[in-house]
């Protein structure tokens, strides 16, 4: 962990990551929806792995390294969700 | 150069630089996190397909439930900025501190764990399996069980090495760098949740 950052900095995030989760149960019992608390939780992600795991302070070759596999994999497995769909109603295998 | 040489320290001009100026145990330590993650994507997304295919997937979590994933939200983010301020110390070489803040997320870590183990019983006793249920879809119960487990396994496994490195750094066995990197697999275990929390909870919320 490099120097940068100060404990003002943390608790600014550790308080904007609790808001967004008090956004989430709102939203669960006024709008639920997926993708819109998934882009919260994606934001708290994001704000978690720069600021608690200090990526935004380490060299762009290790966030180049990690993030796009990684996020490349997570993608991938969204092909997932047509099958899903398929199976919802119970349509039979395309021939 | 001979490898006996090496082994001496004649070698360490020709030595290659640290890859990404990181220490490699830190490395080794991110490698497995984004291993972890696609682990927990894997999970997350099964649960997704199961929930997604099922018409009558049970939306039965009261509002008891959802203020105590509240608590348990709140006390797990609390020990991510405990790790924080306990790595924080041992880098500026306040080993007291970094032993008083490692320890103060250790603990909770356990009562997370106990609120969770507390709601998995709840749901036992109301009739909860692996494979059936009373609300509908008979795989709710391995699909809950399933991710919910493999992180509550995460955050125990987590207490108990982040125990085990404090009590290391205590005699001196292990530095800050070794607080620091399993501070960083502690932040992954909070990090899941805010997606387990929405996936798992939020969107089965009774209204």
């Amino acid at each position: 962990m490099s120097a940068e950052g100060s404990l003002k900095t943390d608790l600014m995030v550790y308080v904007g990551i609790l808001v967004m989760a008090g956004l989430q149960i709102f939203m669960a019992y006024h709008s639920p929806g997926v993708i819109r608390m998934l882009v919260v939780a994606a934001i708290q992600a994001f704000l978690a792995i720069m600021f608690f795991m200090h990526l935004r302070d380490e060299k762009s070759t290790l966030r180049l390294a990690l993030i796009p596999a990684t996020l490349f994999v997570l993608v991938m497995m969204n092909m997932v969700w047509a099958d899903s769909y398929r199976l919802i109603h119970m349509r039979p295998f395309p021939k | 150069m001979s490898e006996a040489n090496l082994t001496m320290g004649h070698g360490a001009g020709v030595m290659e630089e640290r890859p990404f100026a990181i220490p490699s145990k830190k490395l080794v330590m991110w490698l497995f996190i984004i291993s972890d993650a696609c682990t927990f994507g894997a999970m997350l997304f099964a649960y997704g397909y199961v929930r997604n295919a099922a018409p009558d997937w049970p939306h039965h979590f009261e509002t008891a439930s959802i203020i105590n994933v509240a608590i348990m939200t709140f006390i797990l983010v609390t020990s991510s900025l405990t790790m924080l301020i306990g790595t924080r110390a041992a880098k500026s070489g306040d080993k007291s501190g970094a032993l008083r803040f490692t320890f103060i997320t250790v603990v909770l870590g356990l009562v997370f764990a106990a609120l969770h183990l507390r709601e998995w019983m709840s749901m036992i006793h109301a009739g909860v399996s692996l494979f059936q249920n009373p609300w509908g879809a008979p795989l709710f119960g391995a699909s809950f069980f399933g991710v919910t487990g493999l992180h509550l396994a995460h955050v125990v496994s987590g207490a108990i090495a982040l125990t085990v490195v404090a009590l290391g750094y205590k005699r001196g066995r292990y530095n800050a760098d070794d607080i620091e990197i399993w501070s960083l697999y502690w932040h992954f275990v909070d990090l899941v949740w805010m997606f387990v929390v929405p996936m798992v909870y939020l969107l089965n919320v009774a209204q």
